[in-house]
């Protein structure tokens, strides 16, 4: 048992929040029946370069700058005893991404990760975290983005086959500012993921894209909420996901809140899931509340489909064999957003990540 | 010198009310350096023959053989098909997301010549093939297909029908939906892998003029899943002043 004080409401799985997800298989992270780690193993790959400090903090130095109501989050913000901050000078352009990964983890105890990147105004930059191993985790990244800033902000979990993972990665968006997200989940048993966005000011503009694939008994959630608070701002949401071999399961939720003050929102989100074999279950669920009318755009679109017949046929009648085609064709699905990538090393590992899915997926 | 050869060929496709009969019967043989041209009346079954013979699995076979050089290719998948020299220019080339022309190129080369081709000589081959059918070089990068206007989705399956040469070609209204300009050039394309290959062609039209380009040995009239007429090109001014009325009404 944790030590935790706070009576939390433990989700039963009737919650709406919570209804997909198989709360038997969090390792207790919902209701706080596992033994805290006190390992933190979020490290910085190389060197910090210029105008940019990566160091922990005592939670008292640092205020949470975001409300949640996930009852792991809560946690997190009540357990961590340090938080990790990585902060980015305003006026900074850093031609090179900065590195972040996580050293050796563990299955026995839970680590409570809390997070802060922030990038000061005007500043551009590019962060990407690397997870891999076998984790217990709960994990809280808040992502402050002052104005007229831009981040982007890959997220890649690249886990082995035991790990849970449950977390947040919120970004709060101030005026003029661009953020990006790149979220991949490729490896764990169970990853909960909620990529959600707070307008702050006006004029600012979001990306929030991602691809997962899950084999034969995964499960891998991404929960998007984005609140467009303010007038003026833009988002937009693009998912693609393949799914193989008996009782994989992934859900994609899309909820996007214009609220009254929104006026000139411009919204869109996309959700395409490939399932590539019987027994494999995709759940998606876009959803958009909007209290004004007086708004650019809004929209959303979401499709499940199996393998096209004709894309197959086209790419065979020229000598292609199915294996190879079928590769060709799920390279070209995910391509779309690892290209946002923008790493050459980076995405040839998850383009041949993704090879090796699709062959086990194969094999089943 | 190869000979694909079509036996009454009969094929259905599966509807709601169960399988419909398109070919009642087609008996049809291409040797190499030979061109045939198929014309016909829309909905009369053409594309249903390059299909079946390709190996779309939309189209049961119920009846007939086809060979290529005496080999059942009815038996093989579509890759192996490809694989042993047929080639079919589709009327209606498929978008592939995601998957870029010269990667598309590159893979089906592999494929089709049992190992992949020599980097150095292959950039070059690529890019003559492509400016001999005026394709600017940023077509490589493109998706296969995705975006491409009509003529140029018809102009890289003559680029890919004379890079990966082919025994046997079926060009399926490969005219249709081009410019004056853009016929000539893709005509020429055909042309160049005739002389080059000793290429074979079906040429399935609905009209005449790509025939002012690509000169035919033999010419068939199809109507209604058959051929119902055949032969020389004269056939095919006879067509051009009095169209397929005459068939149809048959
Ligand atoms: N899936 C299908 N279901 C029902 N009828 C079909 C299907 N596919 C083709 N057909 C019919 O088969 C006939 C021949 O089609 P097609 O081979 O495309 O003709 P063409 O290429 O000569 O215009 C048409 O009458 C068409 O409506
Ligand atoms: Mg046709």
């Amino acid at each position: 048992m944790s030590t935790l004080t706070t009576n939390y409401l433990t989700p039963t799985g009737r919650e709406e929040a919570w209804r997909f997800t198989p709360l038997k298989r969090l390792g207790g992270l919902h209701n706080g029946t596992f033994k805290l780690a006190t390992r933190n193993t979020l490290a910085l790959t190389g060197s910090a370069p210029a105008g940019v400090t990566f160091e922990r903090i005592g939670r008292e130095l640092v205020s949470a700058e975001s409300a949640t109501d996930d009852v792991i989050v809560g946690r997190i913000h009540e357990a961590a005893s340090e938080i990790t901050v990585l902060k980015i000078a305003a006026n900074t352009e850093l031609a090179e991404p900065i590195s972040l990964h996580r050293l050796a983890g563990g299955l026995m105890d839970a680590e409570l990760s809390r997070v802060q990147l922030r990038i000061g105004a005007n500043a551009k930059a590019t962060v990407i975290i690397e997870n891999s191993g076998d984790h217990l985790l709960a994990e809280d990244i808040e992502i402050i983005c002052e104005p007229g800033s831009n981040l982007t902000v890959v997220s890649l979990q690249e886990w082995d086959s035991k790990t849970i993972h449950a977390g947040r990665q919120h970004a709060i968006v101030d005026r003029d500012a661009t953020f990006k997200s790149i979220i991949v989940t490729v490896g764990g048993d169970v990853v909960r993921l909620l990529p959600t966005v707070e307008f702050k000011g006006q004029g600012a503009s979001v990306e929030l894209l991602g691809v997962y694939f899950a084999t034969a008994g995964q499960f891998f959630e991404h929960r998007m909420f984005v609140d467009h608070l303010v007038p003026n701002a833009k988002s937009r949401v693009n998912y693609k996901g393949a799914l193989a071999g008996q009782d994989a399961h992934t859900v994609w939720i899309g909820d996007v809140f214009i609220r009254a003050a929104a006026e000139g929102t411009d919204t869109y989100e996309l959700n395409r899931n490939l399932l590539l074999s019987d027994g494999a279950r995709a759940d998606s669920v876009p959803n958009l509340e909007i209290e004004t009318g007086e708004i650019v755009g809004a929209g959303h679109a979401s499709t499940t489909g199996r393998f096209d017949d004709e894309q197959l046929f086209y790419l065979m009648s020229r000598g292609i064999a199915v294996e190879d085609a079928r590769r060709l064709v799920v390279r070209g699905f995910f391509n779309e957003i690892v290209s946002e990538i923008g790493n050459a090393e980076i995405q040839d590992r998850l383009m041949t990540r993704i090879d090796q899915e699709l062959e086990k997926a194969g094999a089943q | 010198m190869s000979t694909l050869e079509i036996r009454g060929l009969k094929v259905s496709v599966d509807t709601e009310n169960g399988p419909v009969e398109i070919l009642k019967g087609v008996d049809l043989t291409i040797k190499s350096g030979e061109t045939h041209a198929i014309m016909g009346p829309n909905g009369s079954g053409k594309s249903t023959l390059a299909y079946s013979i390709a190996g779309h699995p939309k189209y049961q076979i119920t009846g007939g053989t086809v060979t290529l050089d005496g080999v059942d290719l009815l038996d093989m998948t579509v890759d192996e098909r490809a694989r042993a020299g047929l080639f079919l220019a589709m009327q209606y080339p498929v978008e592939v997301p995601g998957v870029s022309v010269s990667n598309f190129l590159r893979t089906a080369a592999t494929a089709l010549r049992g190992e992949a081709p020599k980097l150095r000589t292959w950039v070059g081959e690529v890019k003559s093939a492509m400016s001999a059918l005026s394709m600017d070089p940023s077509f490589a990068e493109r998706n296969v297909n995705e975006g491409f206007s009509g003529g140029e989705k018809k102009r890289h399956e003559i680029m890919q029908l004379e890079l990966l040469k082919p025994k046997i070609a079926i060009l399926d209204e490969t005219d249709s939906g081009l410019d004056v300009d853009a016929l000539r050039i893709v005509s020429e394309g055909v042309v160049r892998a005739k002389a080059d290959n000793d290429l074979g062609v079906l040429l399935i039209t609905h009209y005449t003029r790509i025939l002012r380009y690509i000169k035919p040995d033999f010419v068939h009239v199809f109507a209604d899943g058959r051929i119902v007429e055949e032969g020389g090109p004269e056939l095919a001014e006879k067509l051009e002043a009095n169209g397929y009325a005459e068939y149809v009404s048959k």
